[in-house]
């Protein structure tokens, strides 16, 4: 039988949103898929050799703001903070960014780093999309190694072989 | 629970990890031999089912014992 296939675009780069395509793709790789991530627009940001991913709760009443330390109760609170004043609180996002980091130590869910990392492990196959790389003045030297370049009938050569696509 | 050839410990990690690590294990090991794996995420239930489903592999024994996980693989011939 051969290998199921999958396809994931990965188009978003807040911390949050980094974490389905990695999760998806080094999972799908354990269960024998073949993968490839086409990373176009902000999810470029994610190959970025320096990972810097942040996570803001402006805009986004779903996401619930909690504190990862303090006693059970403490934590299981969830602040409710309009958006008016998370707009004007300077390094609101740094705070939620750092908040969201420790919570997901605190709860054995790796990083994004290591994510990647195992997907890379598992030959995980990323393509950069090299019409965003250009649109956003992104130069191939700030991205990580083992990257192909590419645009979007390129995506397709793999895309219409495939037993999942999954745009992120 | 059965003999086993290997143990990995995946308590306190959380989804995928658990799965992720067992795929490397397996990897590493012999046909027909087999692995046990310990975890706390109560979603490896449902994942290891569907890992063994997908990959082949047999599942032996899946327990639940104070809010820890006991998996029993058997790596496919």
């Amino acid at each position: 039988m051969a290998d199921k296939k999958l396809g994931i675009i990965a188009s978003k780069g807040t911390l949050d949103w980094a974490y389905p395509p990695f999760i998806l793709a080094s999972t799908a790789a354990a269960l024998g898929y073949e993968v490839q991530v086409f990373f176009t627009f902000y999810g470029l940001a994610l190959l970025k050799k320096k990972l810097d991913l942040k996570v803001s709760p402006l805009g986004n009443p779903g996401m619930p703001m909690k504190m990862p330390f303090g006693p059970k109760w403490f934590q299981g609170i969830n602040w409710n903070i309009p958006n008016a004043v998370q707009a004007v609180v300077p390094g609101f996002e740094s705070l939620a960014t750092v908040l969201m980091k420790q919570t997901v130590k605190n709860n054995g869910v790796a990083s994004i780093a290591e994510l990647r990392d195992l997907c890379r492990e598992a030959d995980v196959k990323m393509i950069a999309c090299q019409m965003t790389v250009e649109l956003f003045g992104f130069d191939h030297s700030e991205f990580i190694d083992g990257l192909e370049f590419g645009g979007a009938a390129t995506f397709f050569e793999f895309a219409g072989e495939t037993d999942v696509c999954l745009f992120i | 629970m059965a003999s086993f050839d290997k143990e990995l410990d995946a308590r306190g990690l959380n989804c995928p990890l658990p799965i992720l690590r067992t795929k490397k294990f397996l990897q590493e090991m012999g046909a027909g031999q087999t692995l046990k794996i310990l975890a706390t995420d109560p979603g490896s239930v449902k994942d290891f089912q569907a890992f063994a489903k997908q990959t082949g592999n047999d599942l032996l024994e899946s327990a639940e014992a104070g809010g820890e996980y006991t998996f029993l693989i058997k790596k496919k011939a």
